[in-house]
């Protein structure tokens, strides 16, 4: 009894995996070869298996497919097997004409399908994917820093280990993508399974091109909602996070990009899919500019191992936040204004030549602004926009202001991480804001000074009374660019 | 208790009314609930949309026409079919999300009870079926988890045929088609049909006629969305 309560809590606490079957070493049987490519590492609902009643039943008779429950019952609810949700409200009943019981279902991953009691996930368990032999893999030619170097020794060790976990802590701007390639090669050398998974679809649809280009034999697949490619069979995918919810003891190494960045920090289902997409012995990859507290914490404690990153590739410290008080910034931004500490500021710049990028905390304020900079006659009406999260026209924004076709850009948080603008000064308006946490100002610092050609930039942040998160961040760049320079 | 649709945690404030006489739970928040839209003011009498016309154009050509004059009393819808509505319906009837279902009650019920008070003491309420392979792919009939929200005694008394998907077809492809029920007896009472959306009233229509010609007195249809 005592020990039954202990493991119903111990399931609450923590989610396991060993309802997953192992697949034991068959023989590879021709015929399946082109199914183990397909489903293997999947959780899958009959409806997502191209395969008819007769073919499935017969791989299901003869151990090649398992099915496999696809909702936990425990003493405290629920959990659901492919999106790891337990939350009591996000599980409801269904009176159900398949099997005529009223039982649960997840309404948490819906939008996937519906996952119901009474209906199995399954699984393949059949002969192992058979992947390209390849003795280099990478044609990638490019040099690395002495720190770059050093951290691609250490993805390399960590990847060929197994079992093991490296925290990547890389300031914005680090060329952390070259960092990889060496580990990744020598996986993919010795059939290992990759998989990079990054919180945002842009960055999965910037990488392709360039992991294709660096690895031209390698069957790479990049997934995304609504890419081109569904299936999931490369021996390397370049995914969304989201799209790990589909994958279970696939990978032998798992890079998380951003692990700190907003879905993957938020939603609970994607950490829970990340550790079940990789094998029991897979390593794992980190990489982070601006690490939570909570991996910090580990890291302190030894208990994760790291490899810092402290300078970009060109070598450059990062530059430094300028705090700037002012008293009437909350009045001028309600009327949705620019501060006059921020137009005086903006006719004395060092480099008059640099875009402009600006954040907000809100969206309508974003939009407002840009008639008011227009009337100060800071900019022409044609050379400035804003954009956010739901703006139908946001790529096309953000092309044009690289290509600088604009010169000034007024954004929400959306553009804090992952897009380099080659020369620009970045101010923030009313960074005390709640939005702007320590991590958000880091990397919006970070979107300055990202060329070799123009490797500084002012960031300025205009605020009306200093929060934790603006000195933290400072504290945190300070201690990042002092790091580089001891090294 | 959280909001059903954009799970929003609701929190009431607690006064001495609600303190010894607690209302019903809540399960969708202010924010939702005021973009759905009621339909009232002044509607069609035959199809229940907003209309300044008595009868509105589309009812007009239903009832020149010699076939289907008179087949249908009234359709009476709780809402319009308008993006949110469209979005809930979405998420679940083709999704599968049956618990949405529970956030309409309240203003369901209302509404039936208001219009049909007189009606419904002797007709009797009939969802509009689904054919079996379409019931097994969503493991529940939309109409009938609506029909179920009255708590009243309801009946299945037709069936109904594979057809195309109603949704992918346009109204001239939907008025050709052939009647897709069947009906199990004889009635000599009148009927609510129960359906999700109204939107030509060719389904209902269709389910009317079968029942009229056996000897259903006056049909009514009751649908969620116009």
């Amino acid at each position: 009894m005592v020990e039954k309560l202990f493991t119903s809590i111990q399931s609450f606490l923590s989610p396991t995996y060993d309802w997953l079957p192992t697949s034991d070493d068959k023989p590879p049987l021709h015929e399946s070869l082109d199914y183990a490519k397909h489903f293997a590492g999947k959780l899958l609902l009959r409806q997502e298996i191209p395969l008819d009643d007769q073919t499935l039943h017969s791989l299901l008779s003869n151990q090649n497919f398992v099915s496999i429950d696809a909702i936990e019952q425990h003493l405290w609810g629920h959990r659901c097997r492919r999106c790891g949700n337990k939350q009591k409200h996000l599980f409801a009943d269904i009176p159900c004409a398949r099997c005529s019981h009223t039982h649960v279902y997840c309404r948490k991953c819906i939008e996937m399908g519906r996952i119901m009691q009474c209906e199995p996930l399954y699984y393949w368990i059949g002969s192992k994917p058979i992947w390209l032999q390849q003795d280099n893999p990478c044609e990638w030619q490019g040099e690395l820093t002495h720190y770059q170097q050093h951290a691609s020794d250490e993805i390399t060790n960590t990847m060929m280990k197994g079992n093991s976990e490296l925290l990547v802590w890389a300031v914005c701007g680090a060329g952390k993508t070259e960092m990889l390639f060496h580990g990744i090669s020598e996986s993919l050398k010795h059939s290992k399974r990759v998989c990079l998974a990054t919180p945002r679809a842009d960055v999965v649809r910037e990488l392709r091109p360039r992991f294709q280009k660096a690895f031209p034999e390698t069957e790479i697949e990049a997934l995304y909602g609504g890419s081109e490619q569904k299936q999931g069979k490369g021996q390397l995918i370049i995914a969304t996070t989201h799209q790990l919810l589909r994958f279970a003891h696939a990978f032998d190494v798992m890079v998380i990009d951003e692990i700190d960045a907003f879905p993957f920090h938020a939603d609970a289902s994607l950490p829970f899919a990340a550790g079940r997409a990789a094998k029991p012995d897979a390593s794992t990859i980190y990489l982070t500019a601006t690490p939570r507290k909570k991996h910090r914490k580990q890291v302190q404690s030894k208990k994760l191992s790291a490899v810092f990153v402290p300078v970009r590739f060109h070598g450059h410290p990062l530059p430094l936040p300028i705090l700037h008080m002012c008293f009437s910034l909350k009045k001028s931004l309600s009327q949705f204004q620019a501060p006059p500490a921020f137009l005086k500021w903006y006719n004395s710049r060092v480099n008059p030549n640099r875009q402009l990028l600006i954040f907000v905390p809100m969206i309508e304020l974003a939009e407002k602004l840009v008639g008011h900079l227009v009337d100060q006659q800071l900019v022409a009406k044609e050379k400035i926009t804003s954009v956010h999260a739901s703006d139908s026209d946001r790529e096309e924004k953000v092309i044009k202001f690289r290509e600088n076709k604009l010169t000034l850009l007024i954004t929400t948080t959306i553009l804090e991480r992952g897009v380099t603008f080659p020369s620009v000064d970045v101010v923030v308006l009313d960074a005390g804001h709640d939005v702007f946490d320590e991590a958000a100002l880091v990397q919006i610092a970070g979107r300055a000074g990202r060329s070799p050609n123009d490797p500084t930039g002012e960031v300025i942040f205009f605020h009306d009374g200093k929060t934790d998160a603006m000195v933290e961040a400072i504290a945190s760049i300070k201690q990042m660019n002092k790091r580089g320079r001891k090294l | 208790m959280h909001c059903l649709w954009c799970e929003a945690e609701i929190i009431e404030e607690v006064d001495w009314i609600n303190f010894f006489y607690p209302d019903k739970v809540k399960n969708i928040c202010e924010s939702c609930k005021a973009q759905l839209d009621v339909l009232d003011g002044q509607l069609c009498k035959y199809c229940g949309r907003r209309s300044e016309k008595d009868v509105c154009s589309d009812c007009e050509r239903w009832e020149s026409d010699p076939h289907w004059k008179g087949v249908l009393t009234f359709n009476t819808s709780v809402f319009t079919y308008n993006p949110i509505m469209k979005e809930i319906i979405t998420k679940w009837k083709y999704r599968g999300d049956y618990a949405l279902v529970e956030m309409l009650r309240e203003a369901f019920c209302e509404k039936f009870n208001q219009v049909f008070k007189e009606i419904k003491k002797d007709a009797v309420i009939v969802p509009i079926p689904l054919s079996e392979e379409r019931l097994y792919e969503r493991a529940f009939n939309q109409a009938e988890a609506l029909a179920r929200l009255l708590e009243m005694p309801y009946t299945q008394m037709l069936t109904r045929m594979e057809g195309e998907k109603q949704s992918k077809k346009t109204r001239k492809d939907r008025l050709g088609t052939s009647n897709p029920f069947q009906l199990e007896k004889q009635i000599n009472q009148p009927v609510i049909l129960i359906d999700d959306i109204y939107t030509t009233g060719t389904t209902v229509r269709h389910a009317a006629k079968l029942l009229k010609e056996n000897g259903c007195l006056g049909v009514y249809v009751f649908t969620l969305a116009r």
